[in-house]
Formats: C-alpha cells, sequence, structure tokens
C-alpha cells in the first residue's frame, strides 16, 4: 500500500515537474507501452505484423510497442508461455489466439477476457464483417476479439499440367474425385498426395470431407452438439476418408504437408488438400503451374480459421490496448496486414487490387460462401477436444478402424461435456 | 555431540528440498490425478479413480503402454547383448584397447537430443523425389536394396527405430559396466578353471557370467527406468509416428497436459509412469539396503 502511494507521489511529482506545459497533449494521446504478444516470427508473418505496428505507431507515436513473441512449434510454446503469464497475474497487453472456441474455451470461458461487443458496434465492424465469422468470435452474445486475417482450409491444390494432360477437370463431387483419381492412378500418378507426419494433416484433410459428408450446418452441429458423431453420415465420412487414403502416396507418414506440395510441383502428385498457406510456399517455390478449387463435395461452404487479439482483464494500458484492436479491425490495418501473411481481411471491404490471384478468388468466396469453423486450427472447438479429434484421425490413417475411430471421436465430444 | 548437530544441519536443506520437490510434488500429482481439473483454471472437484479408468480405456495409453514394453525388451536384450561382447572382446588384452573403450564410451557424453535428430537424417525412409537418403542409401550402394524399409515411418517397426537409437547411445556404457566386473574377476579364478579342464566357453559360461549377475541386474534397473521415461529421444527423432507407432506414454503425457489441458489426465500417466518405475526398481533398492545391513 505504502509502496503505491509513494510511487503515484513521485510519479505525479515527476508529472507536475516535467510536463506541466505539455499536460492537454498527453491526455489526448496515449502514452505508456504496449505489448504485444505473438507467435509471428517467420518470414511474411513478421512482416505483416510490424505493418500493423507501423500504423499504430504513427497513430500514437507516444506509445512504445514491445514486440513479445516465443518462436516455435506452431504457437505451441507461445501457448505454454501465454498460459504461464494469465495464471500468475501478469497478461500481456492483448495475444494473439485462434479466433473461436480456443480463445473462449481456453480464456473467455473462465472469465480472463473482456467482451469487446462494444467496439465492434462502434466500429461499425458487425456489417463489415460476415455473420458467420461473428458466430464463430461470440460466446453467449458478445463478441470476444478482434479478427485480423482468415485463412481459409478447405482448398484443393491440383497440378493443371497433370489434370490438362489427362482432359480432366478438378473433380466438384466426390464421385468425380474417385473416377478422377482412378484414371490418374492408371497413368502412374499419386492422385491424393498427403504428408502427415505432424499428426494434424489427416485431420485437416478429414475436416473437407466431413463437410462433403455433412453439409455446412450438419458440419457446424457436430461442434454444438446437434449433429451426432454416431450417426451414418459420420459412418459415411470414415468409409469415404478411407477409400481416399488408398490413392495417397505410400511415404506420407515421412513427409510434412509441405512434402506433400513436393508431390504436386514434381508433377508425380496431382491434388492434395491443404489450407491457403500453401498458396505462400508454392509462390515462394516460383512454381505456377498449380491451380485451386473447393475440395471435393465443398463447394460454397468456406472452412474458416482466423488470428485474433483480444482484450484481457487486468492490463496495464486499457486505452492503449483499444487503440490497438480499433487499427487491427480497420480496412487501413487489414489491408497492410493481409497481402505480407498470404491471408484475406476479415472485413469484406478490402481493396481486391492489393491482393494475388488465388487471395483475389478467396475474397470472392469469403463474402458468398457459408462460413464453418476449423477444428485443427482452434476456430470449432476447445484446445481439449481438437487434440482428442487429430489423434482420432492419426491412428485412423494406419488403423482404418471405422467403427473403432467413431467411437473415439463420440467420446472426444462426451469428454468435451458437449454430447451425452 | 557437535559433530552430530554439524552433520545434520549440512543435511537438512537436502533433506527439505527432497522432500518438498520431490516428495512433495509426487504427492501433489497423485492428488491432481484425483480431481476433476481438465482446464486451464484448476478444477479440484473430487473425480476418484475415474481418470484412471478412462486412462486405460484410451486407445492412445493402450498403444503407448505395448510401444514401452517393445522398446525396453529390444533396447535391454540389445545393450545387455552387445555391451557384454564387446566387453569379453576387450578383456582379451588388444592392442589399443584405451581408444576402442574411449569410441565405444562416447555416444554417452552426446545428449538424447542429438542422438535423435542424427538417426531421424539416417533412417529418414527417402522419398519418392529425391531417392534413398541415410540407410536405405547405403543399403541401395551395396545392391542390398530389398532390405530397404521406411523405418520409423513403418507402423510395424516405429518405436524399435529409436529403441535402434538408444542402443547405439548406451551399450557402451552397459560395456564399460561389464568390463568393470570382468576386471575385477581374479585371475586365479580363470586360471583353477583353467587347470581343471574347462574350455573358454565354460570359463565364461561357468565362472564369469554368474560371477557378472550383479553387474547384470544393476544395468537392467539403470536402463530399464531410463527406457520407461524416454522422452527426448523420441521428441527429437519421430514425434508420435504414424498411428502413435512411436509414442510413448511421457510424449503422451506433455502433449494433453499441455495442449489438450487435460492436467488430471497428464498426472495421472505421471502416476502410471511413477508406479511401473517403482515396480523395478523398489525390489533391488530393498535387496541392496538388506544386503548392506547384513554385512
Amino acid at each position: 500500500m505504502t509502496r503505491v502511494l509513494r510511487r503515484s507521489l513521485i510519479a505525479s511529482a515527476v508529472a507536475v515537474a516535467v510536463g506541466l506545459g505539455s499536460l492537454g497533449a498527453l491526455q489526448a494521446a496515449p502514452a505508456g507501452k504496449l505489448e504485444i504478444f505473438s507467435w509471428w516470427t517467420a518470414g511474411g508473418e513478421a512482416e505483416a505484423l510490424n505493418a500493423v505496428f507501423g500504423i499504430y505507431h504513427a497513430r500514437y507515436p507516444a506509445v512504445q510497442i514491445v514486440n513479445a513473441t516465443v518462436a516455435g512449434g506452431a504457437g505451441t510454446n507461445a501457448k505454454a508461455v501465454l498460459k504461464t503469464r494469465m495464471l500468475g497475474g501478469d497478461p500481456p497487453d492483448s495475444f494473439q489466439v485462434h479466433a473461436g472456441h480456443e480463445l473462449i474455451d481456453t480464456w473467455v470461458r473462465n472469465g480472463s477476457m473482456e467482451p469487446l461487443t462494444g467496439l465492434f458496434k462502434a466500429e461499425g465492424w458487425t456489417t463489415a464483417m460476415p455473420r458467420g465469422l461473428l458466430d464463430i468470435l461470440s460466446y453467449k452474445g458478445d463478441i470476444w476479439s478482434v479478427p485480423v486475417n482468415i485463412h481459409r482450409a478447405n482448398v484443393l491444390w491440383y497440378n493443371k499440367k497433370i489434370f490438362a494432360d489427362a482432359h480432366l477437370a478438378p473433380p466438384a463431387t466426390l464421385d468425380e474425385f474417385f473416377k478422377d483419381a482412378d484414371a490418374l492412378k492408371a497413368k502412374g500418378i499419386v492422385p491424393f498426395a498427403l504428408g502427415d507426419k505432424e499428426g494434424w494433416e489427416a485431420g485437416h484433410a478429414f475436416e473437407a470431407v466431413l463437410i462433403a459428408a455433412l453439409g455446412a450446418d450438419g458440419y457446424r452441429g457436430l461442434w454444438t452438439g446437434t449433429t451426432p458423431w454416431t450417426g451414418p453420415k459420420v459412418t459415411a465420412a470414415l468409409e469415404i476418408f478411407k477409400r481416399m487414403l488408398a490413392y495417397a502416396n505410400t511415404d506420407h507418414a515421412a513427409l510434412t504437408w509441405d512434402g506433400a506440395g513436393e508431390y504436386i510441383m514434381g508433377g508425380k502428385g496431382a491434388m492434395m488438400i491443404m489450407g491457403d498457406w500453401a498458396n505462400g510456399w508454392f509462390t515462394s517455390k516460383t512454381f505456377n503451374e498449380y491451380g485451386w478449387a473447393p475440395p471435393p463435395g465443398n463447394m460454397g461452404v468456406y472452412d474458416a480459421l482466423s488470428d485474433s487479439f483480444g482484450l484481457p482483464k487486468k492490463v496495464r494500458d486499457r486505452e492503449n490496448v483499444m487503440a490497438w484492436l480499433r487499427v487491427l479491425g480497420s480496412r487501413e490495418g487489414q489491408q497492410a496486414f493481409n497481402p505480407l501473411k498470404g491471408s484475406i481481411c476479415a472485413r469484406t471491404d478490402c481493396s481486391p487490387s492489393v491482393f494475388g490471384a488465388y487471395q483475389r478468388w478467396a475474397m470472392t468466396q469469403w463474402t458468398t460462401d457459408a462460413i464453418v469453423p476449423s477444428v485443427i486450427h482452434g476456430a470449432a472447438a476447445s484446445e481439449g477436444w481438437a487434440t482428442d479429434y487429430k489423434d482420432a484421425i492419426a491412428l485412423f490413417v494406419t488403423s482404418r478402424d471405422t467403427a473403432a475411430t467413431q467411437q473415439a471421436l463420440a467420446k472426444a465430444c462426451v469428454n468435451a461435456g458437449v454430447c451425452k | 555431540m557437535w559433530d552430530r548437530a554439524a552433520a545434520t544441519a549440512m543435511l537438512l536443506p537436502s533433506v527439505v528440498a527432497i522432500a518438498v520437490f520431490v516428495y512433495g510434488f509426487v504427492g501433489w500429482t497423485g492428488y491432481v490425478s484425483l480431481t476433476r481439473w481438465n482446464d486451464v483454471l484448476p478444477n479440484y472437484a473430487w473425480a476418484g479413480l475415474r481418470t484412471y479408468a478412462d486412462l486405460f480405456d484410451t486407445f492412445r495409453f493402450r498403444i503407448d503402454l505395448l510401444n514401452t514394453l517393445r522398446f525396453t525388451l529390444a533396447f535391454l536384450a540389445g545393450c545387455l547383448g552387445v555391451g557384454f561382447t564387446l566387453a569379453v572382446l576387450l578383456d582379451r588384452g588388444l592392442r589399443g584397447e584405451a581408444i576402442f573403450r574411449t569410441i565405444f564410451l562416447a555416444p554417452l557424453a552426446i545428449s538424447f537430443i542429438v542422438t535423435g535428430v542424427v538417426w531421424r537424417w539416417l533412417l529418414n525412409p527417402g522419398s519418392a523425389q529425391l531417392g534413398s537418403v541415410g540407410i536405405n542409401l547405403l543399403l541401395e550402394r551395396a545392391h542390398l536394396g530389398a532390405l530397404r524399409t521406411g523405418w520409423y515411418t513403418d507402423p510395424r517397426i516405429g518405436i524399435l527405430a529409436v529403441a535402434l537409437a538408444a542402443l547405439w547411445q548406451l551399450s557402451g556404457y552397459t560395456m564399460a559396466l561389464y568390463l568393470a566386473g570382468l576386471r575385477s574377476v581374479p585371475d586365479e579364478l580363470r586360471e583353477a578353471a583353467r587347470v581343471d579342464g574347462a574350455g573358454e566357453w565354460q570359463v565364461y559360461r561357468r565362472i564369469l557370467m554368474p560371477l557378472l549377475q550383479p553387474i547384470t541386474l544393476s544395468a537392467v534397473i539403470i536402463l530399464g527406468h531410463i527406457s520407461l521415461k524416454i522422452f527426448d529421444l523420441v521428441v527429437a527423432m519421430t514425434g508420435s509416428g504414424p498411428g502413435f507407432s512411436s509414442d510413448v506414454p511421457a510424449y503422451f503425457m506433455f502433449d494433453t497436459t499441455f495442449r489438450g489441458n487435460h492436467f488430471a489426465q497428464g498426472a495421472a500417466i505421471a502416476e502410471v509412469l511413477l508406479v511401473l518405475v517403482a515396480l523395478l526398481t523398489v525390489p533391488y533398492l530393498i535387496y541392496s539396503t538388506r544386503a548392506e545391513a547384513g554385512r
């Protein structure tokens, strides 16, 4: 108590001594520090973050930005550090988190965050961002984080030359997929390139199969408890995935997803299902013969994941954080961030001209498609449930045991407290 | 009197530290495993043994236990076999023994992380574009291409590939143990046996091996508890592997606790591991304490 008193006395004494003249200016603009916590340390993403920092700095030059990044493990290390800091009562001013249940189940449900519904309304974001995205961000009627970007998980990437040589079109339905796959296999080409070394890639591809088998509403219901995991449509999805795996490369267990991309690039593999970070990867390899389409049966459905930032309770300077969130959600901020990150704006009013061909396609889909949350990337379910889902599908790739896998998936839903 | 007080004062800090940081946390982990803490924030509602029942019903944990068994058997048999053979060869007084001894013992100085990375490269199955690499490339060059396998990417091999790396690292250590044992056997015993008409094989079979039994026992204990707790080697080399074929309980524990926020489940796995290690070491500790008391 006395220490606090002494500190504030010193602070006010300093303020009086130093800033009597400029007191008006001090009140107008936020000052102090802003600590932003993320795992954006690699190539394009670090530059994207810096671009937003640039805008923030131009608007609020008095605020010193502290860039607290923790590298490695697709955010695994960062999340562990974040947990320690949050539970220890030392939250960063704002932190990167996958929008949706990764944020809601980990931090919102236990009351560590402040709702941002007021900010969204004041800034007009409730109309600037699509309804389906706001649903993902919401919990108990409030919105909890500001999405800075959108990645699409369900994209079918294919080698254009292979399809042209075989006089085939990329498959729009599952029937076409298997017909094409047979034709390609007969030519000695791997129809379905897969690399599932890290454990999550198979679960990622299976999301698209679930969407194909259940439709957008049925798929959404899996994560809210309205679609039963024990139902015949989930069985059908597993059977379809089993058939697809029979067309995969035999060394899939040794490869990460970019290893599967090598198959497409080398003309030895025809198709793969991967998120749209594959676009940046193909570009960085100066490979141009690739095309994209929704995976078979995924027409009109956008399987989305988003990086977002929220407002933890007990932050040091709330005003600085609100200013940060306003920059993140603004058209200017999103247009600066996304071309560098290789994603698209969460807002629907970004100018297509600053984006590449793939992003322009994705932006059109973003405004028209039904938006569903990705589970592997944190939007659809709690971290615990997503881990159980990932494990069940990773085992399925080897075991191909439909009944046992369906049972494990159903049990994961029960363990998460969503299914009875 | 003062001696005793001084000795107690010297020992006290480490006794307290061990009581808190080892036994205290063992107890705390045990308590957590009996609660419903499966979220970020603690939830100490009593769950009894339900977490354990669920755990043994979890497919990943069942696979992990089998993997641990396969790994332990392969690793123990390999280390004892290779270590004993090397010790016997070195014991025959060949020239440059010290150099060989150092070479065989050197891997022990390397961390499991380094071993894991190196063996991940060596046992890389290669790919369709790049062709074979590592050991598969050696096999191909030696016209033994038929022997190429997927190594740790083949679910039938899985954890055994990791056991191979662990074997490489620790067989030198086992050799050192056996060599010390062999050197401690008095020459008179061997000579007496030879005078009695025993062949070389019989000297080893009837004289040396029985005398080396305590060495074998300690080697089994030391290597056994390493293999039950193996974690870093798996992380660096393979991860969970296809269909969890190279997954181990310690890795599952890390995954479920810090990625899945299942703290009670992670604590339960830790306790199961503790019991397994205790089953291995406690009888030995009791036996050796009694042996010391008997002296």
